[in-house]
C-alpha cells in the first residue's frame, strides 16, 4: 500500500518539476544568472589596458553617491515616476468608466484609447517631435493662433522632463484602460441595480462598490507602472536624449549612456543592482501591504 | 375592494426594439399583500417586476405607488426594497456592510442604524454572521442577507426576484415558509416573481399568471386552480396538469370546444359504462397514490388517480367516467365558458 503511495507522490513530483522547467530553466539563463554577474562586476574596477580590473568591493557605489549627475537623475525618476504613475492610473479608471457605460460608438472610443498602447514607442516619439518641435510643431501653431510666442519644450530645462512624462501618460493610459475595462465587465450588473434601488448615487456606487472591486486590477497596474516608470526610455533617444543639462535623464538612460556611450561597465552594474533592489523593495511593500486590504472574488 | 390598491400598474407596455416585452399590464395590489408573479420563462414576469422597481421605465401607462404616480420616477424615490435572484450582495462587504448599505446611503445616524441591522439579523437568523463575507456563507444564508438588507430599512413595499430559484429543494420549502412569516409578521407588501407554480400557490394571496407579455388571470390560488379562464391557465396550473379533451370526443357539448377535467375527478368505471374509453400509456407511484396515464386520440394529459400502489400494465384498456359538474368547457379560442 505504502509503496504504491510512495511511487504516486514521486510520479506527482517528477510531474510537478517537469512542468516547472520550462520556466526555470529560461528564468535561470536570462533573470537569475544575469543579475548575479551584474551583482559581482559591480564589485570590480574599471579594467584598462595599464590597470587590469581588480576587485574594490563597494568602491563602485561610493563613487556613485558622490557623482551629483546621479542625485539629478534619481530626482528626475522619482518626480517622473511620482507623476506617471498616478495620474496614468486616474487616467486610465476614467476613460474605462466612460468606455464601458452605455454610450454611443462605444467600440470606436475603445479604439481610440488603445491606439497609443499599440504604436511602437519610437514611433509615437516621433509622432511626439512633430508636436512639440518648436515654430513648426503643432503645439506652436495652435499657440501662435492666440499669439502666444514659441516655446522649445523639449530644449529647456524646466519643461523637458515634463514633456516626457506627458508622452509616456498618453502612452500608458490606454494600456492601463484595457486592464480597467476587463475588470468592469466582471462586476455583475445588479449590484448596480441593488444599489440604485438602495438610494445610491452614480458617485457612491462607484465610490463604495466600484472602486473597491477593482482594487486587485489597480494593484497590478499600479506595480506595472511602477516597472515602467523605470523600463520605458526609448522615447528619450528620439526626443532628448537626457538633455539638455541632464533635465530630463533618467536612471535607465544613465545606465546604458555609462554602459554604451562612456564605457564604464561596472558603474552602470552597481546603478543597475541599486535599481533592481528599490523595484524589489517597492513590489514587496504593494503586495505584502496592499494585497491584504484588497478583496478578491 | 373597498381600499384604493397600494400598487397600481395601468395598462403598462414595455417593448424591446419593437419586439414584445409586456403589454397592457393592468394590475392592482392591495397593501400588506403578497402577490405572485407566475408564468413560464419569457412570459414578461421579471419585466414587470423590473418596471415597478424603477429599473426600467415603460413605454407605455402609468405606475402608481401609495397614490403617487413614478412612471418615470428613479428607483431610488420608489422606497421599495428588493431581493434578486442572484441576491447582489456586494462581495467585498460584511454581512453588517451589505444589510446597512442603502441606510448609510440615506445617511441614517450611526446608534439607529446598529438598531435596525440587529433587528434586521434576529428576524432572518443571522447574528453571529456580522463579520463575514458573503463569499464565506453558505447559499441559503446568503439568501438570508438578501432578505435583512430588504427589511432593515422598513420598506412597506418588496420585490422578490425569484429569490429561491437557486437553492436546493429543500431548504426551499423552509425559506418559503420563513418569507411568508416575514411578510404576515411585518406586514408589508410583497410582489413575488417565480416560474414555480408550488411557490405562487402556496405563498400567495394573489397568483398573477402571465404568458407571451400579457396577464391571463389574476386571483387566488383556488381561483387559478378551480376556474381558469383559459386553457393556458388550466394546462399550466395543478399538478397532474389538468387533461383537456376535444368536445367531439364526448356528446351533447358540441364540435368545437374543449372540455377541462382535473385527474381527481375523473373515475374509473367498470367496461362498457364509462364516458371515455382510453389505454394506459403509464404507472407513476407517487408514494400515497399512483397517477395512471391515459392515451386517448382526441385528449390531451388525460390521467387517472388510484390510491395506494395500484400499477397498470401498459396497453390496458380502460374505461373512465367523470361527473359533469366538474367539467370546465372552453370556447374554440380556449376563453372559459360561463359555469
Amino acid at each position: 500500500m505504502s509503496a504504491h503511495a510512495n511511487l504516486e507522490r514521486r510520479r506527482q513530483a517528477i510531474y510537478g518539476w517537469l512542468l516547472l522547467s520550462p520556466a526555470a530553466v529560461l528564468l535561470t539563463l536570462f533573470a537569475f544568472y544575469p543579475s548575479i554577474a551584474t551583482l559581482w562586476s559591480s564589485m570590480f574596477s574599471r579594467g584598462t589596458r595599464r590597470r587590469p580590473s581588480e576587485f574594490v568591493g563597494t568602491e563602485n557605489y561610493a563613487d556613485l553617491f558622490a557623482d551629483p549627475t546621479f542625485w539629478i537623475v534619481v530626482k528626475n525618476n522619482l518626480l517622473y515616476a511620482g507623476v506617471t504613475i498616478p495620474v496614468s492610473i486616474f487616467i486610465a479608471l476614467s476613460m474605462a468608466l466612460w468606455a464601458n457605460s452605455k454610450i454611443s460608438a462605444r467600440g470606436f472610443v475603445r479604439t481610440a484609447y488603445f491606439t497609443p498602447t499599440v504604436l511602437p514607442m519610437i514611433a509615437a516619439a516621433n509622432l511626439w517631435l512633430f508636436f512639440y518641435t518648436p515654430g513648426l510643431g503643432v503645439l506652436d501653431q495652435i499657440g501662435s493662433l492666440f499669439g502666444l510666442p514659441s516655446v522649445n519644450w523639449l530644449g529647456q530645462p524646466e519643461t523637458a522632463l515634463w514633456a516626457i512624462i506627458i508622452v509616456t501618460i498618453w502612452k500608458e493610459a490606454g494600456f492601463f484602460m484595457i486592464f480597467y475595462l476587463a475588470a468592469l465587465q466582471t462586476i455583475p450588473e445588479d449590484l448596480k441595480e441593488a444599489a440604485d434601488i438602495e438610494g445610491a448615487s452614480r458617485w457612491t456606487y462607484t465610490r463604495r462598490i466600484v472602486l473597491p472591486l477593482l482594487m486587485p486590477t489597480t494593484l497590478f497596474i499600479a506595480v506595472n507602472a511602477m516597472i515602467n516608470s523605470v523600463k520605458l526610455i526609448d522615447h528619450l533617444f528620439i526626443l532628448t536624449k537626457g538633455g539638455p543639462s541632464d533635465a530630463s535623464k533618467l536612471i535607465l538612460y544613465y545606465i546604458w549612456e555609462m554602459a554604451f556611450a562612456f564605457f564604464d561597465a561596472p558603474s552602470a552594474a552597481a546603478m543597475t543592482i541599486m535599481v533592481i533592489v528599490v523595484l524589489g523593495i517597492v513590489a514587496a511593500i504593494q503586495f505584502f501591504y496592499l494585497d491584504k486590504r484588497t478583496h478578491y472574488q | 375592494m373597498t381600499v384604493s390598491a397600494f400598487v397600481k400598474l395601468d395598462d403598462v407596455a414595455k417593448r424591446w426594439n419593437g419586439q414584445l416585452g409586456v403589454e397592457g399590464i393592468t394590475l392592482d395590489i392591495p397593501e400588506g399583500s403578497f402577490t405572485a408573479l407566475l408564468g413560464p420563462s419569457g412570459c414578461g414576469k421579471s419585466t414587470t417586476l423590473r418596471l415597478l422597481a424603477g429599473l426600467e421605465i415603460p413605454d407605455e401607462g402609468k405606475i402608481l405607488i401609495d397614490g403617487k404616480d413614478v412612471t418615470t420616477s428613479a428607483a431610488s424615490d420608489r422606497n421599495l426594497s428588493m431581493v434578486f435572484q442572484s441576491y447582489a450582495l456586494f462581495p467585498h462587504l460584511s454581512v453588517a456592510e451589505n444589510v446597512v448599505f442603502g441606510l448609510k446611503v440615506r445617511r441614517v445616524p450611526k446608534a439607529e442604524r446598529q438598531q435596525k441591522l440587529h433587528r434586521a439579523l434576529e428576524i432572518t437568523g443571522l447574528l453571529g454572521f456580522e463579520g463575514r463575507k458573503p463569499g464565506e456563507l453558505s447559499g441559503g444564508q446568503r439568501q438570508r442577507v438578501a432578505l435583512a438588507r430588504a427589511i432593515v430599512a422598513g420598506q412597506r413595499l418588496c420585490l422578490m426576484d425569484e429569490p429561491l430559484s437557486n437553492l436546493d429543494a429543500k431548504l426551499r420549502n423552509a425559506v418559503r415558509k420563513d418569507i411568508k412569516k416575514l411578510q404576515r409578521d411585518l406586514g408589508i407588501t410583497v410582489v413575488y416573481v417565480t416560474h414555480d407554480q408550488t411557490e405562487a400557490m402556496s405563498m400567495a394571496d394573489t397568483v398573477v399568471l402571465m404568458k407571451d407579455g400579457h396577464i391571463q388571470q389574476i386571483g387566488a390560488p383556488e381561483d387559478l386552480y378551480s376556474r381558469p379562464t383559459n386553457t393556458f391557465v388550466a394546462e399550466f396550473v395543478g399538478a397532474p396538469p389538468m387533461s383537456l379533451i376535444a368536445s367531439k370526443a364526448l356528446p351533447g357539448f358540441g364540435e368545437d370546444k374543449t372540455i377541462g377535467i382535473r385527474a381527481e375527478n375523473v373515475q374509473i368505471a367498470p367496461k362498457g359504462e364509462g364516458r371515455l374509453r382510453c389505454t394506459v400509456i403509464e404507472s407513476e407511484f407517487l408514494g400515497s397514490e399512483t397517477l395512471i396515464g391515459l392515451g386517448h386520440a382526441d385528449a390531451t394529459g388525460l390521467c387517472v388517480l388510484k390510491p395506494g400502489l395500484s400499477m397498470l400494465s401498459e396497453g390496458n384498456e380502460l374505461d373512465i367516467t367523470f361527473a359533469d359538474e366538474n367539467l370546465h368547457v372552453f370556447d374554440a379560442a380556449g376563453q372559459r365558458l360561463a359555469g
